[in-house]
């Protein structure tokens, strides 16, 4: 009996796992990335003369087809300039369910590096961040896998939060733990997905919040601490150093104990922007000294200004002639 | 705030302190009420030009600089109409000049901007 090399089954997993796009209007271009439980490629959509990034489950996951259709759904429904717009959904020759969005032309924050600039950019870009998942949050949906490789920067600075794929209704009761208990099986890679004994993916590691890996019922608060967690990752090696206050902002988000999180990811937002402004911060108590001397800081120019002006005065006032 | 309304209270409370601080030279003492008067009709009129210049041109720079301008203007004129010999140019024209900053600067930075409204 001859065995097939592992690099053999690999490329005929490839093959296996290419989408079937006979008798469609889209041409294979080439492939883009690969997700839990499907692929995405780049495909040329010959009607709209464009391409486009398709995504089709992978052949192993077929019993999940009405998951990738039900994330289709979901993002087709949430209209915000940063959630990636699905323009298509179906089934391929195949048999495979596929969607097909718009292509992102950017990087992944978690490939920026230094070029995401310094701790003003980097808030800024968090800030916008923020919108979509507020956006989907104030339309009854959850992300529950927000990380920095979900994330992409577009060419003309554009956030744009990508792979809704384990994305929930919140009004439908969400349970993580989905069919089953969860079966951790990330081991030396935090990068790794956790897996279900059922196959499917809810979450990765350092991103995800305790509840959801203890398999409870989840809220918007997860996405918040995914959202704590995105911040550290995009500050962690930031310059200057990170000041007290803003590393506050991000352990309230991370708070192990979800009651004492931001109850939402505006609340979130907008003490990120207190901090940007120069106002204080729920996340971090000061002293009145402390208060005033950041009031001091943030309208120095005023300040000296005026006092400039009471400096003149009184000099002129002083040495009048008599 | 729009940033001429800005300019207008800004101009009006500075003329009024620029005003009040004349008391300090005794031989102008007993034309207080007229100087006060004056003062803040001064600071309101620059207030409201440096306000509406800030509301057309969206530059630091250049409404400090017009701040300053009018400041000075408005406080020269001040100066030359002083009865007598003694026309305090430079106890009148140098805080006059400074506050014409203060106002250029702060309805640079502060006042909102008229909406703009689509054909």
């Amino acid at each position: 009996m001859t065995f097939l090399s592992d690099s053999a089954l690999e490329r005929l997993r490839v093959a296996a796992d290419a989408p079937d796009l006979t008798g469609t209007r889209y041409h294979l271009l080439g492939k883009l990335g690969q997700g839990g439980m499907g692929g995405v490629f780049r495909v040329d959509d010959s009607t709209l003369e464009r391409e486009v990034a398709l995504k089709v489950i992978n052949v192993a996951y077929l019993d999940l087809s009405a998951r990738l259709l039900q994330e289709a759904r979901v993002i087709a429904k949430l209209e915000h300039p940063g959630i990636v717009p699905v323009h298509d959904a179906g089934m391929l020759p195949d048999g495979r369910p596929y969607y097909t969005m718009k292509l992102v032309q950017g990087k992944r924050i978690d490939e920026l590096g230094k070029d995401m600039g310094g701790i003003a950019d980097r808030l800024r870009t968090f800030l916008r961040i923020c919108e979509p998942v507020a956006f989907a949050h104030a339309h009854g949906v959850l992300h529950r896998d927000l990380k920095p490789t979900n994330i992409m920067i577009g060419p003309f600075g554009e956030v744009l939060v990508m792979d809704w794929g384990l994305s929930k209704a919140l009004a439908a009761g969400i349970d993580s733990a989905e069919s089953g208990s969860v079966a951790e099986d990330c081991a030396a890679d935090p990068a790794a997905v956790v897996a279900t004994a059922h196959g499917s993916v809810l979450g990765t590691p350092g991103y995800m919040a305790p509840e959801q890996r203890n398999g409870e019922i989840v809220d918007q608060r997860a996405d918040v601490y995914a959202l704590g967690a995105i911040l550290e990752f995009l500050l962690q090696d930031a310059q200057p150093r990170v000041p007290a206050r803003l590393a506050a902002i991000w352990r309230k988000a991370k708070a192990e104990d979800r009651d004492t999180r931001y109850a939402s990811v505006p609340d979130l937002a907008d003490d990120v922007a207190h901090f940007v402004d120069g106002l204080p911060v729920s996340a971090y108590p000061e002293s009145i000294v402390s208060r005033i001397w950041r009031w001091i800081a943030r309208n120095r120019t005023w300040i000296l200004l005026l006092l400039v002006y009471v400096v003149v005065r009184a000099l002129l006032i002083l040495f009048r002639p008599r | 705030m729009n940033k001429p309304v800005l300019g207008l209270v800004l101009g009006g409370i500075l003329g009024i302190f620029d005003g009040l601080s004349a008391w300090f030279t005794p031989a102008v003492r007993s034309q207080m009420m007229g100087i006060v008067i004056g003062s803040t009709v001064k600071g309101l009129i620059a207030g409201i030009l440096i306000g509406y210049f800030a509301r057309k041109v969206n530059s630091l720079a250049l409404g400090i600089l017009f701040g300053l301008s009018v400041g000075l203007l408005l406080a020269y004129g001040v100066c030359a109409m002083q009865p007598g010999p003694n026309h305090y140019y430079f106890e009148i024209m140098l805080p006059g000049g400074i506050v014409g900053t203060i106002i250029g600067y702060a309805t640079q930075r502060f006042g909102q901007q008229p909406r703009a409204i689509a054909d």
